[in-house]
């Protein structure tokens, strides 16, 4: 059984999202992370991520979503969570990292968001 | 009106058993999806279960150095709530005071689990470990 985690990519002109498909566990946090990362090296500071097709995660893998945020945020970057499903939201807010992260509920809102000013 | 099925009203079980590999997490959600749709449980309410499910497996490979290498689950499905039992034959730990994991961000699975059951109760010993959660039916 191997539940491997789709990513697909979509490049904009000053953000890019990342939508995945399936579980977020250990291995799925560590290919969205290396995904978002490579993204940043390419000049990519702003981030969505885009989980409508993923209803299940486990802890490994939401720490790893932590430690991304934390990356992303060394290197001034953002990143916005949308289409969470409420129990992968709470679960989230539980493990911190709502504290941490944009999590609105659409790529929409998550657009407007990263196009206001980033707050000093 | 609806004719209630056969043993309405009365708890029935339903025994799983895991082996300790990676994603076998998932095969017992499937199960835990099923005999919550059944119960007419709501889709978030069944995505409560899975996620704290998984938790209680993830706590079970990863932690319990269990030597046969398997988790055994059972589901009750009362007439007023879906009770979730996940044992294993590990080494047991204290779950008022669990050892501190090394990596940041870790060691969240039983916060995670008590935040989306209605009761999460633990019970741990050298004999290995028991998590017993309950997850209310919807009302109807």
């Amino acid at each position: 059984m191997t539940n491997d985690l789709q990513v697909h990519v979509r490049k904009e002109s000053s953000y890019a999202v990342i939508s995945t498909d399936g579980y977020i566990n250990n291995v799925g946090g560590e290919k969205v992370g290396e995904i978002a990362l490579g993204l940043v090296d390419e000049g990519y500071k702003n981030l969505i991520l885009n989980l409508e097709k993923s209803n299940v995660v486990n802890s490994i893998g939401v720490s790893i979503l932590i430690e991304l945020v934390e990356r992303i945020q060394d290197v001034e970057g953002r990143l916005y969570f949308c289409n969470l499903t409420k129990v992968i939201a709470k679960t989230f807010t539980i493990m911190g990292l709502a504290e941490a992260a944009g999590i609105v509920d659409t790529e929409a809102e998550a657009i407007v968001a990263l196009a206001a000013p980033q707050e000093a | 009106m609806a004719k209630d099925p056969p043993g309405a009203g009365t708890s029935k079980e339903i025994n799983l058993t895991i082996p300790m590999l990676p994603n076998m997490e998932i095969a017992a959600t499937q199960t835990a999806e099923a005999v919550a749709r059944f119960m007419e449980f709501d889709p978030d309410q069944i995505d409560a279960v899975k996620i704290a499910l998984i938790e209680a497996c993830i706590n079970a490979f990863e932690y319990s150095n269990s030597s046969e290498g398997q988790v055994y689950i059972k589901f009750i499905m009362n007439p007023e709530d879906l009770v979730v039992e996940i044992r294993d034959h590990g080494q047991g730990f204290d779950p008022e005071h669990p050892a501190a994991l090394p990596k940041k961000h870790r060691g969240k699975g039983l916060t995670i689990m008590r935040g989306l059951m209605d009761s999460v109760e633990i019970a741990s010993g050298p004999g290995g470990t028991t998590i017993t959660m309950s997850k209310a039916r919807a009302s109807r």
